[in-house]
């Protein structure tokens, strides 16, 4: 695709072309008005007031954040969606660049490797949910396989109640994340790897680099632009689990793997509790903005850029 | 032998026998985990609930009972028609609002053009939950609950396909229009009959793209919609969870229902549902 512009002219203002700019933008801008920059006026607005069922009941301050602040259940989602981000960001670029670094190898099957592995991320996620509830049932095949692997070397083996206890129940959160997004991960790698000049590693190998080498000091510093996009992707993402663990736990048990998105959606749908919602909303935004510029910040000590 | 060789002696990238062989064993491992999911929906779909408990796997056993069943408790013919009809109006409008939006801020020359842009693209770090529940009043007070138009309405503008069409629309000569408007072409008609015929691909592949989004989305028609007749098939899914948690045989059968149209269109157009998730992935290059 191509995204680079050719060089500039300088703006030249176009009379004629005024109201016909403003004309080709009106329909979006009236939805952009309307339902994301109302809305977030809106919700700020919700968030500092009281509002029930009947809507607006008066102003209310830092009320509803201060209530956050006293809520064990929403420090109890915060650390959740904390552990689901640094086992799943990190897991699944890992994962999704080890298939991708397999897949860019010049062996057959390639086409349906990387078909198999990218199904999952056409799949609903819905269906996905139902199908690891069953796979991870205690009396389900997972439980089965992992009893026949230990009896294979004698170990006991205690069936793990995946779903249904807290030790575990974010742990399926994640191995549900990671079978869904991974094939994700490995598209967007190999299409980093391939766009890797081919000389640099001819160039590599003339010097005696091996394999690991190569890898090491070629392709990981050509490749960390892209790491760099995924790594922020996938976290944004994270922080917004939502239908995985209402789905697949339904946040249970006792809040274990509950998601903050989820208690929004709870606290404005289930408690009618829009403000506080809009609040936890506002305090998610903070968050991953702050993660975000963070990672930006944090870039220039290992993302490395061809042109500069 | 001769002074010309097109192949290098030694290719860094080949690899040994041994070599390639781990290789496929582990690319094979992963297919296997990839995979599992979907034929132990397959198997369970198609045998009774005491057979999958009792892991008896009988030829006899067998049967496409679990989908007639499944097909008389819900109405998943209904929740097709739902998500076909969002999924494509969806589509078909926000490409092109987002478009003629797209094409006024690559190739119009009008006073505010960069500032609108930059208000654009400053609203593209704001999560969706932000926007759920005023979205939801919103959509209530027009009257719109448990509609179409709630559930396609709030949809159809996008500041993603508005900027990645923009960034496409930008690399095209603008000779082409002025071109044409020497010929006394209007703007509109530049824009239909010039640039859209031009970005056929990029069309194509960010089609693909929203249309899953659309396709799959939870949370939105959840929040909007209360009556069965208005479910699209994730929400009629989850509800049908909540009704038969453990019915593994007639959850299974409904998942496959859900996925099956979805996954032969996928297998057959592999290339551009690839390309088209790997859209999102273009902020990194």
């Amino acid at each position: 695709m191509t995204s680079q512009s050719p060089p500039r002219r300088p703006f030249r203002w176009r009379p004629d072309q005024q109201w016909e700019g403003y004309l080709f933008i009106l329909p979006s801008f009236l939805g952009f008005l309307v339902f994301i920059v109302l809305a977030v006026v809106m919700s700020l607005g919700i968030s500092f007031s009281e509002w029930g069922l009947t809507g607006f009941k008066g102003f209310a301050g830092l009320v509803n954040y201060q209530q956050l602040l006293r809520d064990p259940v929403f420090w109890q989602t915060f650390w959740n969606t904390a552990f689901y981000i640094v086992t799943i960001v990190p897991l699944q670029l890992a994962l999704g660049l080890i298939m991708a670094v397999g897949l860019n190898q010049a062996i057959r099957g390639v086409t349906l490797y990387r078909l198999i592995y990218f199904m999952p991320v056409v799949t609903t996620i819905v269906a996905g949910a139902i199908v690891f509830r069953l796979l991870l049932a205690t009396n389900g095949p997972v439980n089965s396989l992992l009893a026949s692997i230990y009896g294979l070397f004698g170990i006991p083996f205690s069936a793990p109640n995946w779903l249904g206890s807290s030790d575990f129940s974010k742990w399926s959160v994640v191995i549900l994340t990671l079978w869904k997004n991974t094939g994700f991960t490995m598209v967007v790698y190999l299409a980093a790897l391939q766009g890797v000049p081919k000389e640099l590693y001819d160039a590599a190998h003339t010097d005696g680099a091996n394999a690991w080498q190569r890898f090491r000091h070629v392709t990981l510093p050509l490749i960390s632009p892209t790491t760099f996009f995924l790594f922020i992707f996938q976290m944004i993402g994270a922080f917004q689990l939502f239908s995985e663990p209402f789905v697949m736990t339904r946040g249970g048990p006792a809040n274990s793997s509950l998601s903050v998105v989820q208690y929004i959606y709870l606290a404005a749908f289930r408690d009618i509790r829009m403000d506080k919602a809009a609040a936890m909303a506002w305090v998610l935004f903070v968050f991953i903005f702050a993660f975000t510029l963070l990672q930006n910040y944090m870039q220039k000590r290992w993302v490395y850029y061809e042109s500069e | 032998m001769t002074a010309v060789s097109t192949a290098p002696p030694t290719s860094p990238t080949r690899m040994s026998a041994p070599a390639r062989l781990g290789l496929h064993a582990l690319l094979l491992l992963f297919s296997t985990i990839m995979l599992a999911p979907f034929v132990v929906m397959l198997v369970v779909s198609l045998i009774p609930n005491s057979a999958f408990l009792a892991r008896d796997f009988s030829p006899a056993n067998f049967s496409l009972d679990n989908y007639w069943r499944t097909f008389a408790a819900v109405p998943f013919g209904r929740y097709y028609f739902n998500s076909i009809v969002v999924a494509v109006s969806v589509t078909v409008f926000q490409i092109l609002i987002s478009s003629l939006a797209a094409f006024a801020f690559a190739r119009l020359r009008f006073r505010g053009r960069e500032a609108l842009f930059l208000f654009y693209l400053a609203t593209l770090m704001i999560p969706f939950p932000v926007t759920l529940i005023p979205n939801f009043l919103i959509v209530k007070n027009l009257g719109w609950y448990d509609t179409y138009l709630a559930l396609i309405v709030p949809g159809l503008f996008s500041v993603f396909s508005t900027f990645l069409l923009r960034q496409y629309y930008r690399g095209i000569p603008l000779d082409f229009d002025e071109a044409a408007r020497m010929d006394g072409a209007s703007s509109l008609r530049i824009w239909w009959q010039i640039i859209v015929p031009l970005s056929g691909p990029v069309l194509a592949t960010l089609s693909i793209f929203v249309f899953q989004d659309a396709w799959n989305a939870f949370l939105w028609p959840l929040v909007v919609t209360t009556s069965e007749n208005m479910r699209t098939i994730p929400v009629g899914l989850a509800a049908f969870v909540g009704q038969y948690s453990t019915a593994w045989d007639l959850l299974m059968a409904g998942s496959v229902i859900a996925l099956l149209p979805v996954l032969v269109i996928y297998v057959l157009g592999q290339k551009w549902f690839v390309q088209g998730i790997a859209l999102s992935g273009m902020g990194g290059r």
